[in-house]
């Protein structure tokens, strides 16, 4: 085991994983990451703690996290560079660590300019790619990005973010290869509303052998209403809506449970996907639902299996 | 080349108050090229500064004089006897400039009327793109000749973020997305396995954030 996180151990005894989401508020009240900590305890194997997400400040990922771990749920902790330089990352890894965190997500992050303090300097000293590389230095060899020894290794489970709808097409699997060479142990896809798409991107990446050496997770989400259906057809960028499900929203006389549907039904095809290790639902804001999703795809974590 | 725009007029004007003598220092190269602060449009920030004053009644003269490059003291060093006449100096140069005439005349008042933005390439016609932001470490011989560290928004060396979509830059669909455009190019050159390489952490001790550069040419006498 790299990291014995309760993730890790469910996807390599080839058990199908579920995370999910749980995102910290813009206050310093600890109750609303404990109360969504227990919404989500038994419906996840993991739940990823956003990092100041779309680039919009809130309470920190390692202390949210660390909130998470008392409450008996696993976290996986989200890093992203835009916030960061090498040096400040390197310091809340192992501090992470040290407080228990045991799966890491490396992500380059959203640009500043799409949160509420534009006028941010962005760090970007380093991308996704190299704090991959970076972290997995640090566990499997002991070393900071200098080279100096460290004393400790964090011992944590290395995952990232890919998504097979943004451009150019060809270079997404590409991309990922480049990450799982890094080091990474598994990824998390943005939303799949598309599942033909995503389909052709799990053919290049079996064919570039990702598959064999990273476990995937296909990224899910429940729309709430047509309106939320077209804003991320229309608004967020990396996104890929087909009209059919914004008309499936718009014509729906309950559209919160016609999103529950359309996302089981994604669940339905997305696991039959040769290469996929799980589902990570992003049930942003309706942490509720993902209870829901669950029996209504007869799935249970994996960790809930053993 | 280096662009400079200039500052909105009221910004400018602010700058002089209460000073009575005005030289408007024009610099007649890179500036001069992109049509901001040349000779022509020195002259026209100060016609601009007389009328304004003149409704105002604010008394004293505004001059203009323009040097073939504000980055050089052989250049500065003509223009004393103007300068020497005036209150304040206002440089129509790339930030550059107004910091030269501070080094050489340092007991004078000196206010920047541009802003200082890229180092481009004219792209076309009158549009000026961001190729180069001088990071000292030049790595476009592992990107097909193109630089993602000037033209990506993240400085992103490995490849695109998940926000690139039809060529465009997540950030604003007007910014073509870089590493579209180092695809496309090492794809049609037959390159495309250098992008699998992974390029590591960038030295950035050799960009300005390792402190300010000094460049010295040994062996040569003035």
């Amino acid at each position: 085991m790299k990291s014995g996180s309760k993730l890790e151990q469910v996807l390599s005894a080839g058990r199908f994983a579920v995370t999910a989401e749980l995102g910290p508020p813009k206050g310093a009240d600890p109750r609303v990451i404990i109360d969504k900590a227990k919404l989500l305890k038994g419906s996840a194997d993991a739940v990823n703690i956003t990092d100041n997400q779309t680039a919009i400040a809130r309470m920190c990922s390692m202390a949210a996290a660390k909130l998470v771990v008392e409450q008996g749920l696993e976290p996986i902790m989200q890093m992203t560079c835009r916030d960061r330089n090498r040096l400040a990352i390197q310091a809340d890894i192992l501090g992470a660590a040290a407080l228990g965190v045991k799966n890491l997500l490396c992500l380059t992050g959203d640009h500043q300019s799409f949160g509420n303090h534009r006028e941010a300097v962005g760090v970007f000293d380093l991308d996704s790619v190299m704090l991959i590389g970076m972290v997995k230095n640090m566990r499997d060899e002991g070393i900071f990005q200098n080279g100096e020894e460290l004393t400790a290794p964090p011992k944590l489970f290395i995952g990232a973010a890919a998504n097979p709808y943004a451009d150019p097409f060809p270079f997404r699997a590409i991309r990922l290869a480049k990450k799982v060479d890094a080091g990474l142990d598994f990824v998390q896809t943005q939303i799949i509303y598309n599942v033909e798409k995503f389909e052709q991107f799990m053919a290049q990446c079996r064919e570039l052998g990702v598959t064999e050496r990273c476990k995937i997770l296909a990224g899910v989400a429940p729309l709430k209403s047509a309106g939320m259906a077209k804003y991320m057809k229309n608004r967020v960028a990396g996104m890929d809506v087909p009209d059919t499900v914004v008309e499936r929203m718009g014509a729906a006389e309950d559209s919160q449970s016609e999103g529950i549907d359309i996302c089981v039904e994604i669940i339905d095809r997305v696991r039959r996907v040769e290469g996929v290790a799980g589902v990570h639902i992003m049930a942003v804001e309706w942490e509720e639902a993902v209870p829901e999703i669950l029996s209504r795809a007869g799935l249970r974590p994996g960790s809930a299996e053993a | 080349m280096i662009t400079a725009e200039r500052k909105n007029f009221e910004e400018i004007r602010r700058m002089t108050d209460g000073h009575r003598n005005i030289l408007v220092a024009g610099c007649n190269t890179c500036v001069a090229v992109c049509l901001t602060g040349g000779e022509k449009e020195a002259e026209r920030l100060a016609a601009q500064l007389r009328i304004a004053r003149e409704r105002d009644g604010i008394e004293g003269n505004v001059e203009t004089v323009t040097v073939l490059r504000q980055c050089e003291n052989e250049y500065l060093d003509s223009i004393g006897e103007e300068v020497g006449r005036a209150d304040l100096v206002l440089s129509t140069a790339c930030s550059i400039g107004p910091q030269g005439l501070v080094f050489r005349y340092p007991k004078k008042l000196v206010m920047p009327a541009m802003n200082t933005n890229t180092l481009g390439y004219v792209v076309r016609h009158h549009e000026w793109f961001d190729y180069c932001i001088a990071c000292g470490d030049c790595i476009i011989g592992l990107t097909g000749g193109i630089c993602p560290v000037a033209r990506c928004a993240k400085k992103l060396l490995n490849g695109p973020c998940g926000g690139s979509q039809q060529g465009r830059c997540e950030v604003s669909a007007d910014i073509p997305c870089v590493w579209q455009e180092i695809y496309d190019r090492l794809a049609a050159i037959g390159q495309l396995d250098t992008l699998r390489k992974i390029i590591g952490p960038k030295n950035w001790d050799a960009s300005n954030s390792g402190g300010p550069r000094i460049m010295k040419k040994e062996g040569f006498k003035p």
